[in-house]
């Protein structure tokens, strides 16, 4: 099913009554996601995300405008009617019912045409079991699973019921490390099998780049860029998206443009066409350095971290903005880890200048 | 761990022997009198031990009539108030307007006396020649002809009595049950909601679950409330219960030992430990039903 935004906003009073003015959740939405994708809405903690899964879902009301679910208009339909399955952050397993009774309450909600007799409604619930692989568990109660196993039984009651969307909220929060990178390649598989359009909110950027076919970077309320996780990665419209996406993070630096040459202090890193003489930020990613004796851009180096497959070489520059770069380098390439000083030269398509006011990427044509 | 436990029996030592004097020793000793045979408290002497003054209660018209009351009472003012108050709660928590005013009305009665209390319904039920009260002019309005509830027929006085101990125990029930609900989670009426619960399933399926641990422990305190009742009676009928045909199973081991010329100490004794029994063997049944029934 495809979902649209249009214009969709949502503000809230303020809860100290003295101020006037309103906390923009949602800022002007406008999306249209694809049927049968796995979409990743992605943004720092308190920008609106999880306002946002509680618009689609119906438990609160858009101040202002619509939302389609495929052709039809669901702006002003209440939460129990869309269809929606949700997922909740803490799963909201209800404690008195066990596994098998929490998957069918869904579905002895359904009325009229859609009603199901028993033994449709166990053939059902333990389809939707056997697809998040917890047949075996259905006669517990939620307080004798794992964080993991509750998490599938809260999988397998938004799906039971055969959702039009499936919204899922922080689903890896709660669980440990090991676990989370499982769930998520799970996670993956059933939106996958299901096929069902899938929105789920993170402020984990690795997670949202590694299972979505599509993420939503936002920030504030706002929607920073839409896009497939490489693209995004790849090129980011400005340094709020650079910086949120990618680990290592990008390094950030105080650069100038000025005679057609990019400028980090003293050091002429690149040299580039189409760009009028300014100061910028430089946006450096760690996979952009390389090793070279002879490069342009010196830093003081303060350490090597070897992993194995690569390792990251720690060095500081006077104009970085932060505390430490961290490139990543292939093993191979041999550091002397006694140097004081470290010269890289750069991979100019991982360099990214933004405007020093608006933050807003600056494209180049390096030469 | 001898250091640690001797300090534990150290705290818990003050509470020990307060409830051993106060509690467990008057236990002890009622059930000693309940054998010994017109005893007297002045002399401290006794006739003889035995099961007499078993027989001797349990042959008395007057307590059968107080235990057919207390019964009586106890099976319509405790599922009625419980039930009630449920309304009164879930009603109250989920209004926005209005809430603390009404949550304050309904406290009212908690922090009023309950002979003041017992006045005012003297005033709405009892019938003089000057007046019929307000309960018999709403009944007069339908055309109902005028009953004496405090002095008049046993179903009338039984009803007010009733009457009064559901609105007597109300407020502690409502404020209980609204805490309870406010505490329940409310992910879980969201993900009701999104799964397109209707309100009534949500009530039965999810909010009773969830309050039934609170809602069990009022229905418990509420049946040995309930046969320790005493005052209410004697609020709305006076001191003189059994001419009323009033009596409770309290009142009746109240009147046993401050009764004529010293009382009978071993016939209140006896009575006392009936009771006993009875809350003892209901608590039991309320445990073993509660097991199957309240969730957690």
């Amino acid at each position: 099913m495809k979902v649209v935004l249009q214009n969709l906003t949502k503000k809230f009073p303020n809860r100290n009554k003295k101020i006037r003015s309103e906390v923009i959740a949602v800022n002007d939405f406008n999306i249209e996601i694809p049927d049968g994708k796995l979409i990743g809405l992605l943004g720092p903690s308190g920008c609106g995300k999880s306002t946002a899964l509680n618009l689609l879902c119906g438990l609160q009301k858009p101040t202002s405008g619509k939302l389609f679910f495929g052709e039809d208009d669901v702006t002003d339909l209440p939460a129990e009617n869309r269809g929606v399955g949700m997922v909740f952050q803490n799963y909201a397993l209800y404690p008195h019912l066990t596994v098998k009774q929490n998957i069918t309450f869904p579905l002895e909600n359904l009325r009229g045409a859609d009603k199901l007799t028993k033994e449709e409604m166990s053939k059902r619930a333990l389809e939707a079991a056997k697809l998040v692989q917890i047949d075996e568990l259905m006669e517990r109660k939620p307080s004798e699973l794992s964080g993991g196993q509750q998490q599938r039984v809260a999988i397998a009651r938004a799906l039971v019921k055969m959702p039009r969307i499936l919204l899922m909220d922080e689903p890896l929060s709660n669980l440990d490390a090991r676990l989370r990178l499982q769930t998520r390649e799970e996670i993956r598989r059933i939106q996958k099998e299901t096929g069902i359009t899938t929105i789920f909110v993170t402020h984990d950027q690795e997670e949202a780049m590694s299972i979505s076919d599509m993420i939503i970077v936002m920030k504030e309320g706002v929607i920073h860029q839409v896009g497939k996780p490489q693209e995004v990665y790849d090129d980011p419209t400005n340094l709020f998206v650079a910086k949120f996406l990618g680990t290592p993070p990008i390094s950030v630096f105080h650069g100038k443009v000025k005679g057609g040459k990019l400028y980090l202090g003293e050091d002429a890193v690149l040299t580039m066409k189409n760009v009028d003489d300014r100061e910028v930020w430089v946006g450096i990613r760690p996979e952009g350095f390389i090793l070279d004796d002879k490069g342009a851009m010196c830093c003081k180096l303060t350490g090597v971290e070897v992993m194995g497959r690569d390792s990251s070489v720690i060095s500081t520059h006077p104009t970085l903005e932060g505390t430490e770069i961290r490139s990543i380098i292939s093993a191979d390439s041999k550091v002397n880890e006694q140097a004081e000083t470290v010269r890289f030269t750069l991979k100019p398509h991982k360099v990214h200048i933004f405007d020093k006011e608006t933050e807003e990427r600056i494209y180049f044509e390096a030469d | 761990m001898e250091q640690k436990s001797f300090k534990a029996w150290l705290y818990l030592l003050p509470a020990i022997l307060f409830l051993g004097v106060f509690m467990v020793y008057p236990l002890i000793d009622v059930f000693i009198y309940s054998f010994e045979e017109g005893y007297n408290s002045a002399s401290q002497t006794y006739f003889g031990i035995g099961t007499y003054n078993y027989s001797y209660v349990l042959h008395d018209p007057y307590f059968l009539q107080a235990v057919k009351n207390t019964f009586i009472l106890v099976i319509f003012t405790v599922p009625i108030s419980t039930g009630i108050a449920l309304l009164i709660s879930v009603g109250l928590s989920s209004i926005q307007a209005l809430k603390n005013l009404y949550q304050t009305i309904y406290f009212l009665p908690y922090v009023t006396n309950t002979l003041a209390v017992g006045l005012v319904f003297m005033i709405l039920f009892k019938k003089t020649p000057y007046t019929d009260g307000l309960a018999n002019l709403i009944i007069g309005l339908f055309g109902g002809s005028a009953i004496d509830f405090i002095d008049g027929p046993y179903w009338a006085k039984m009803f007010v009595l009733c009457f009064y101990t559901v609105w007597v125990v109300l407020p502690f029930k409502i404020l209980i049950l609204t805490s309870a609900l406010a505490s329940v989670n409310d992910i879980y009426y969201n993900a009701a909601k999104v799964d397109g619960t209707s309100k009534l399933r949500i009530f039965t399926k999810i909010t009773l679950p969830m309050i039934s641990p609170t809602l069990f422990y009022l229905i418990i305190t509420g049946f040995i409330g309930a046969f320790k009742a005493y005052s209410d009676a004697v609020a709305l009928f006076g001191t003189n219960l059994n001419t009323a045909e009033m009596n409770t199973i309290v009142g009746y081991i109240y009147d046993m030992l401050y009764g004529n010329s010293g009382g009978y100490p071993s016939y209140a004794s006896a009575a006392a430990i009936i009771l006993f029994t009875i809350v003892l063997t209901i608590t039991c049944i309320n445990l073993l039903v509660s097991k199957k029934h309240v969730h957690y």
